[in-house]
């Protein structure tokens, strides 16, 4: 298990190279630098001498492939590099949104579980029922719904018409600020949680090890609990890793929509001052959230299913 | 029949599957099934063994449903119990062994625990005292090393481990009918006389009837006292299993005996067995509007007699 995760893990390192190649080069091609978006804030020309000052000061004169050298030899250090913005290690930019934006996955990612999984389930015994027609639809809504969209619905029905809720904002320990936005975030996940936990169950259902277990005489509720819910479970779990993967990138749209003060926000920031030091490091933070839960995923499924070793 | 023998264990009277209300896939079969017999159930693929079987434990799946007849077990009408004590039935006094050995076991619960959960829902036993149970249930069904393969998950096994272990929880609770659809047909020639000769030998000791299917006339000559042979959804012939083969009544079942590969003169088997058949669907013109065939008992007044 232990060399699994190892193995795992030096697996990343090609992975984030080439993510912080494709941003570099990205960066190096789009129009404007940190430079030019200070000029633009401040409405006005920069002195020549100023401007070839920051480009010495930030190696922006360098060449792209030195530049490119640098990154990976700090990268090597894991050393982020420094913001242009605030003049600090990207490492102490990033640190304190690391774990709101966290806890936002977190919490959308469960109530994703909690509500999707069962309903999947419920409407896949059913099939063809009224539960399961209503279930279904409102996953395939909750799938179609843009979040900025569904998120400005639920500041206008829940914090402005009702006043029940904080329409935005983040503090520590509050449980109110989160609701909003881990629902916004967690609808979408939720759809397809109940979609494949009901195509799943459908699925296992029809195994024939299940029409072994109808034959041994066994209740429905010991059926289902004993030889369909785990079997399920294995099914669900991929979508559950990607899902929660993909979910701090998601975050960015609904992080900036409720001001919350995540990485998604941040990131969201640091493109439009072109900060590039801190863009790559919030990133690069993405990338390894994704990678490092679908590394749990795989010692998920070891742990499940008999049939998949990890070694 | 009935005047001599004991009263039948199983007995199918009239039975009718459709797909549906109307479109009847199986017609009027009927036959008895005695204490401790072993009958023999042939016929092509798709002439309704399976289902009959199935029916029998009520495991047919929708759109497939009965639509009458009587289906007795041990002189109560089964099809009329409710869903409860229909389920009660099951597993406890009548179980069924499937023909894939391979995906009918639960891959993710060790064999050990998928037969004790039999003696656990039936018997009510403790899981401890229900494992111990099931690693002597091994034992009978000759699995080597019996306590470690009760730790095992059927993907660490054979073939024909995995069908041994089906033995095993079909068996577990002693019934008084096991249904046998195909048990051998997904195994290595090698091991399937092994598992007939288990089942046949472990049904007679515990006097256990059989509801043999399978479309294989080599195994049903060697397990079997008394056979039927179905074709497209009809019991055509009830005969006993020597009489069969010697002297085949109906003339469906003398194109199924054509059709066995024989030994030692494999080109021309191989080409009698298509002509042979051929001639049986010629001569009885297979297609939709074929006249009605006469039910067994009307068609040979020999079987019943």
């Amino acid at each position: 298990m232990l060399r699994f995760i190892f193995r795992r893990t030096l697996q990343m390192i090609p992975t984030l190279l080439a993510v912080v190649l494709i941003i570099f080069v990205i960066f190096s091609v789009i129009p404007g630098s940190f430079i030019s978006s200070l000029m633009a804030e401040g409405r006005n020309a920069m002195n020549a001498d100023v401007v070839a000052h920051l480009n010495s000061e930030f190696g922006l004169d360098k060449p792209l492939l030195v530049r490119l050298g640098d990154y990976l030899w700090g990268l090597a250090h894991f050393d982020l590099g420094i913001s242009y913005r605030t003049r600090e290690p990207v490492w102490n930019v990033i640190e304190p949104r690391l774990w709101p934006s966290i806890k936002l996955a977190l919490t959308a990612m469960g109530f994703a579980v909690v509500v999707g999984v069962p309903l999947g389930f419920l409407a896949a015994l059913k099939p063809g029922s009224l539960f399961d027609t209503g279930t279904m639809m409102m996953a395939v809504s909750g799938l179609s719904l843009p979040e900025f969209w569904l998120g400005l619905l639920l500041m206008y029905v829940f914090a402005l018409q009702l006043g029940w809720l904080p329409s935005f904002g983040y503090h520590p320990g509050s449980i109110k600020h989160i609701v909003l936005p881990a629902i916004a975030l967690g609808v979408s996940p939720m759809a397809l949680l109940a979609r494949t936990t009901r195509a799943g169950v459908l699925d296992v259902m029809n195994a024939d090890f299940v029409r072994t277990a109808r034959a041994k005489g066994l209740t429905e509720p010991r059926l289902v609990f004993a030889h369909v819910t785990r079997n399920v479970l294995v099914l669900v779990l991929t979508t559950l890793g990607l899902q929660f993967g993909s979910l701090m990138g998601q975050a960015i749209v609904i992080e900036a929509l409720f001001s919350w003060p995540g990485i998604g926000s941040l990131l969201v920031d640091s493109v439009s001052t072109r900060d590039i030091p801190v863009v790559q490091g919030t990133v690069i933070v993405i990338v390894l959230w994704f990678l490092v839960i679908n590394m749990l995923v795989d010692v998920a499924y070891a742990a499940i299913d008999p049939r998949i070793k990890v070694a | 029949m009935s005047r001599i023998c004991p009263d039948p264990v199983l007995s199918i009277r009239n039975l009718r599957i459709g797909v549906g209300k109307h479109n009847a896939i199986l017609h009027n079969v009927s036959f008895d099934i005695l204490p401790g017999e072993t009958y023999g159930l042939v016929g092509e693929s798709g002439s309704g063994k399976s289902i009959t079987g199935l029916s029998v434990m009520g495991l047919l799946k929708r759109p497939l449903q009965v639509t009458s007849g009587e289906v007795m077990f041990q002189g109560q009408d089964v099809l009329k119990l409710g869903n409860r004590a229909r389920r009660r039935l099951r597993g406890d006094r009548m179980s069924m062994i499937f023909q894939e050995p391979m995906t009918a076991l639960n891959p993710l619960v060790t064999v050990g625990r998928q037969i004790a959960e039999m003696l656990v829902v039936h018997r009510g036993m403790s899981w401890p005292q229900a494992r111990r149970k099931a690693v002597e249930g091994l034992e009978n069904v000759r699995v080597p090393s019996p306590e470690e393969r009760a730790r095992s998950y059927p993907h660490q096994l054979s073939g024909g481990m995995r069908q041994r272990v089906m033995i095993a929880i079909a068996l577990a609770c002693r019934p008084d009918l096991l249904i046998a659809d195909e048990p051998t047909t997904a195994l290595d020639v090698t091991v399937q006389a092994g598992v007939l000769e288990l089942i046949a030998e472990l049904c007679k000791a515990e006097g256990t009837a059989v509801l043999l299917v399978s479309h294989d006339l080599g195994v049903i000559a060697n397990m079997c006292r008394r056979v039927g042979v179905m074709d497209r959804g009809r019991l055509v012939e009830e005969q006993d299993a020597k009489a069969l083969f010697e002297n085949p009544l109906h003339p469906y079942t003398r194109g199924l005996l054509a059709a066995r590969p024989r030994l030692g003169s494999r080109t021309l088997a191989g080409r009698g067995r298509l002509t042979e058949l051929d001639q049986v669907v010629a001569s009885e013109d297979r297609g939709r509007d074929a006249p009605t065939l006469t039910t067994p008992r009307e068609a040979c007044p020999e079987v019943t007699a």
